[in-house]
């Protein structure tokens, strides 16, 4: 069953996952959010975002998903400028980036398994497919037993789980997470970010935004620290 | 890959039913409203429809009734009738005696008894002339008019064309008053349909942002929206027929009972199958319309951030 989850799809071998080449990003009333960001994070590089809240965090998150746009340099995800990228392909370029967030963002109103099949079933899947996978990758996260509950009925941990086990669904070659542990506690939080580390051991690329200092020490991975929008540690 | 995408689309068919099965109140009553707007303008083609079946007979009477002199015989009638088919532009001439006129209003008016207290008959020879079907207006035709007008033995000549061209015209005007009106009420259709359409979908933000988070195409996301606003207009379109059926039904009796006063020259007539089926799907394409349109307009507008 984890053999399944743990190849990650991998369309065409670029070594380099994700590049931001001096990258600024204004917001016409609220000024500039990014300023001149410039880094790269290598096929399987599991590396923290920090830095006080404001400090431009979600807006870099945002600009990988596509959600809003920079104003100058460039982004290329997978070797692809998103800059250029039309409307039409942002869909596609979200299948290959495992979103997740603060609040979970789950539907209350579906099952567990209809919310963790929804990347699939988006992009097509068969029946018999998402069945399967989706088992799997409640498995992978310790919900195996719960795919009929109501989200709203499970713990805050369960939820993120759900979400983790939405975002890795269609094997997706970078997760983002955007405060993942936010809403947790620090055991649970270790919990989570254990099983970012096992997508990272199969070749993932992981992106965490935190403020969580503490965990970012205690784990020892790269960091890269935001300050006003300036990258002032890679 | 093929059954992949029947699955998603029967998926979205039968979700999109279920939402709305979920709501009944708020379905139903937009259903309702649909399906007044839908029957009214159904309505209104079977009436005109109907008149249309009760004037449609009076095609052939394009014809001009020569009163003649109450001194001219019978056979002096039919001697002038000869002579006008000779006529330019007349295609037939027809003489109805005096007893032959005398016969057709007994048998026609339900003024027999009252003839018998006649001691003589009142009526005129009548010629009845067919001008050819070219001549349906215009100059010649007042020429021919006033030619037969001028006969010696004319009492007074008297167009039937105009009047059946006045209930022609009539005709033609509630004809297009039905078109103008089934417009405006498909116009209102495609409101009310594209408003519960936006209502669904500003319920449903969430929904949308996650799935497009998730990589859906703007396709996946309107599929079952599209889906709604078919089963809201089909629905409708059932319902409007079962209300036009029904108001027929009821008016059917009365309606027997006048035919049968004027000896079953009318009888109703029903939606046919085949209006049936292009009343159901002329207002499921307007529901699918409606909510397309909406999609369009509001899907760019819905944005994850």
């Amino acid at each position: 069953m984890r053999n399944s989850l743990s190849t990650p799809y991998l369309p065409k071998i670029n070594r380099i996952m994700l590049k931001f080449d001096h990258v600024s990003k204004r917001y016409p009333d609220a000024g500039d959010a990014l300023l001149d960001v410039t880094f790269h994070l290598q096929r399987g590089e599991f590396a923290f975002l920090t830095g006080h809240s404001g400090a431009g965090k979600s807006t870099l998150l945002k600009l990988i998903a596509v959600m809003e746009r920079c104003s100058r340099g460039q982004v290329l995800l997978d070797g692809q400028n998103l800059n250029t990228a039309s409307d039409r392909q942002i869909p596609y370029i979200r299948r290959k980036l495992g979103l997740i967030f603060q609040d979970y963002k789950l539907l209350q109103d579906r099952t567990v398994f209809d919310n963790v099949a929804l990347p699939l079933v988006v992009a097509g899947y068969s029946h018999f497919d998402i069945g399967r996978r989706v088992r799997a990758a409640l498995d992978k996260v310790g919900l195996l037993g719960k795919e009929k509950k109501l989200p709203q009925t499970l713990s805050g941990g369960e939820q993120q789980r759900v979400g983790i086990a939405r975002a890795v669904i269609n094997k997706p070659p970078l997760i983002l997470a955007d405060e993942p542990t936010g809403n947790l506690d620090p055991e649970l939080s270790s919990e989570i970010m254990k099983l970012f580390e096992d997508f990272q051991q199969v070749g993932v690329t992981v992106l965490i935004a935190t403020h969580d200092i503490a965990l970012v020490e205690r784990m020892g991975h790269r960091v890269l620290q935001l300050d006003h929008g300036r990258l002032v540690a890679s | 890959m093929l059954q992949a995408y029947l699955d998603i689309h029967a998926q979205a068919l039968f979700s999109s039913l279920g939402r709305l099965a979920r709501a009944p109140v708020t379905s139903l009553m937009t259903v309702s409203v649909l399906s007044i707007a839908i029957s009214l303008a159904a309505g209104f083609y079977l009436l005109v429809a109907n008149i249309q079946q009760l004037t449609g007979g009076l095609e052939d009477s394009n014809q001009i009734s020569l009163f003649l002199k109450d001194q001219v015989t019978d056979d002096a009638g039919v001697k002038l009738a000869e002579k006008i088919k000779t006529f330019v532009h007349v295609q037939d001439a027809k003489v109805i005696t005096k007893n032959q006129g005398l016969a057709e209003f007994r048998e026609y008016s339900g003024f027999g008894d009252a003839l018998k207290a006649l001691d003589k008959n009142p009526l005129p020879t009548v010629i009845q002339v067919m001008p050819e079907h070219s001549l349906e207006e215009g100059p010649q035709l007042d020429e021919l008019f006033k030619n037969l007008t001028d006969l010696q033995e004319v009492d007074f000549a008297q167009l039937d064309m105009q009047w059946v061209k006045r209930l022609y015209s009539i005709m033609e005007l509630a004809d297009r008053g039905v078109t103008l009106l089934s417009f405006i009420l498909a116009l209102a259709v495609l409101f009310i349909t594209g408003n519960t359409i936006r209502l669904e979908l500003h319920n449903r933000r969430d929904e949308v942002i996650i799935a497009k988070l998730v990589g859906a195409t703007n396709r996946f996301i309107q599929r079952p929206f599209l889906y709604t606003g078919f089963w809201l207009g089909f629905s409708s379109g059932i319902l409007a027929w079962i209300a036009v059926t029904v108001m027929l039904f009821i008016l059917q009796q009365p309606i027997d009972r006048l035919s049968g006063l004027y000896d079953g020259v009318f009888s109703m007539r029903y939606l046919s199958f085949g209006e049936m089926m292009s009343l159901v799907a002329i207002s499921s394409l307007l529901g699918v319309a409606a909510a397309w349109a909406v999609l369009c307009y509001q899907l760019r507008l819905t944005k994850p951030e």
